[in-house]
């Protein structure tokens, strides 16, 4: 049997080819594989028309193969029904409908709503926005250092009161896979909502709504290898079918009168104006490739090639890691911190040797804090990276502290 | 793989790993933060002036990259002992010549500021190189307020 970590899938992705560069920000955007790009394309070249609205033959294509794209979702987080599967343009707008449609209009004074301490700004905000509209109260799901939580976090954090949870499945800076289960039976203790930030574990892990028993859940395909401004957002029908619309406009309507209008039914409701179908047909593309590599393969290879990253920077004693010291805790993200040098400089060199990472805050600002560190350089692994730009970035990052000055 | 190509030159580092106005001032009358939101880094910028609107002391303290702090450091040593005007026309000199527009007699009056001219090419690290330079002048510009504020507090 072939080795997994020796095979190209460099081939698949054009940008990789033109470029000789460590590309190791995946956890910002994937690249694209080519077949995402040619779908996009072939969506233009040969079905283009305004999806759900025109009878003609063409506008029929166009609808099909937008639907087509919403069922190739749904069977691939394992949702009941497609009509629990609304197109959005980010994880964020997702985040977004929940918050102003299902918070505004089912949560009440008094309420909890609970984040954790991890959360993207884009799973922080919107609840920040909703209790200070109703007057309910938000609550941090504080963590340990290596990004685990203790009964006692928990209990702090939960109470009778809590009405919803918000939190992510992977953090995107600690690299940490939560537990999401757990995290949902005690939400049903107090009959709260669960809401899941996928948008850091869908390109790593395989996910099942079912299973996990989330109530909404939502990611985006740019960092899945598919085309930018195309989100998803999962929700259980009986939720969704009690919720009002978001945005308001066309093609989200049964009727209209001078005085009001009746709504589509689900997931039209929630789509008003014309949307991203050569983007959703993008995002089915980049489903099948991924389903052609395997989840497997994926976890496989980045495992060897987070493990070879963080061994490596293990050795440097001017390094710090984030989170667990074990690689098998970090799905491929790792952030650290080097002795006297700012992140920014961090980048800044590793760029002027051809590797790509992100530095700064992460939009994670309140976890950095409750870290005690101001900004972290950010390594995020794809597995199409090769041991090739790992070994190049660990070269440039012991090169670091002598190029600053520091005499080693 | 030795291409250890970067902008990050000696005077740069020097400046950087040994600041030379990086304390806090006990008696400032100007008092300023700036803040870099890209990236969260701030700097707080305090200065003495004289009767006469002339720098007679300045420092900065918080936290930043090496180009920010550098830059700071490498402006106050450049503005002490200036008039506010004269402080003034060098902080928009920096701000033209980040902006890739300094001629030879701009660089010369720059001083070691001149050591930043290639941040012109680094797009991502204009703000981190200008962060002083603002905070400065934004303080400034303000300063008439600022010091009558100052004064009533003194009462």
């Amino acid at each position: 049997m072939e080795n997994p970590i020796e095979l190209n899938y460099k081939k698949y992705f054009p940008l990789l080819l033109e470029n000789d560069i460590a590309y190791l920000d995946n956890a910002a955007t994937s690249q694209r594989p080519d077949c995402v790009m040619q779908a996009e394309n072939e969506f233009y070249t040969k079905y283009n028309a305004n999806p759900l609205r025109g009878l003609y033959q063409l506008g029929i294509e166009a609808t099909a193969h937008y639907e087509e794209s919403r069922e190739c979702v749904q069977k691939f987080i394992h949702a009941a029904s497609s009509r629990e599967i609304i197109f959005t343009k980010n994880a964020s707008e997702s985040i977004n409908l929940v918050a102003y449609s299902y918070g505004l209009s089912h949560l009440h004074a008094g309420d909890e709503i609970v984040v954790s301490i991890m959360e993207h700004h884009s799973n922080l905000l919107p609840w920040q926005m909703v209790v200070k509209k109703i007057d309910a109260t938000l609550r941090f799901l504080e963590c340990e250092p290596d990004g685990t939580f203790s009964e006692e976090q928990f209990e702090a954090a939960f109470s009778s009161k809590t009405k919803l949870v918000a939190i992510t499945h992977i953090s995107n800076v600690l690299g940490r896979q939560n537990p999401i289960k757990e995290i949902v039976i005690r939400s049903k203790q107090s009959g709260a909502i669960v809401v899941l930030d996928a948008a850091q574990s869908i390109p790593h892990t395989p996910i099942d709504v079912q299973k996990l028993g989330v109530d909404f859940l939502v990611f985006s395909a740019h960092k899945m290898y598919g085309p930018m401004g195309l989100g998803v957002l999962y929700g259980r029908e009986a939720l969704l079918e009690e919720m009002p619309p978001f945005l308001s406009g066309g093609e989200m309507i049964q009727s209209v009168t001078r005085e009001g209008a009746v709504y589509a039914e689900l997931p039209h409701k929630f789509e008003a104006g014309t949307v991203n179908a050569a983007g959703a047909w993008g995002l089915q593309a980049a489903i099948s490739f991924m389903q052609k590599i395997g989840y497997r393969t994926i976890e496989k290879r980045e495992k060897i090639l987070t493990a070879r990253a963080m061994e490596g920077l293990q050795k440097l004693p001017f390094i710090q890691i984030q989170g667990s010291p074990n690689p098998e805790e970090h799905c491929g993200i790792i952030s650290f911190l080097v002795d006297g040098v700012h992140s920014h400089d961090v980048s800044s060199i590793l760029d002027a040797d051809g590797v790509a990472v992100r530095s700064g805050h992460h939009c994670a600002q309140p976890l950095l804090q409750h870290l005690g560190v101001s900004s972290t350089t950010r390594a995020s692994i794809a597995f199409y990276n090769t041991k090739a730009d790992i070994d190049r970035f660990l070269e440039s990052v012991k090169t670091i502290r002598r190029r600053m000055g520091y005499g080693e | 793989m030795a291409n250890e190509r970067s902008f990050y030159n000696e005077i740069l580092i020097e400046h950087n790993l040994h600041p030379y106005h990086k304390y806090a001032l006990d008696d400032a009358h100007l008092e300023h933060e700036g803040i870099n939101p890209s990236c969260g880094d701030d700097i707080i910028l305090q200065l003495k002036l004289n009767e006469n609107d002339v720098i007679t002391d300045g420092s900065f303290t918080g936290s930043g990259c090496a180009i920010s702090q550098a830059s700071a450091d490498i402006m106050l040593d450049l503005v002490i002992g200036r008039p506010k005007e004269e402080a003034l026309h060098l902080a928009d000199l920096f701000l033209n010549m980040i902006q890739g527009k300094a001629t030879e007699e701009d660089l010369e009056e720059l001083e070691e500021a001149g050591a930043l001219q290639d941040i012109s090419h680094m797009p991502a690290r204009v703000k981190c190189a200008v962060l002083g330079w603002h905070t400065l002048e934004e303080m400034l510009k303000n300063s008439e307020n600022i010091r009558e504020e100052h004064l009533q507090h003194c009462d």
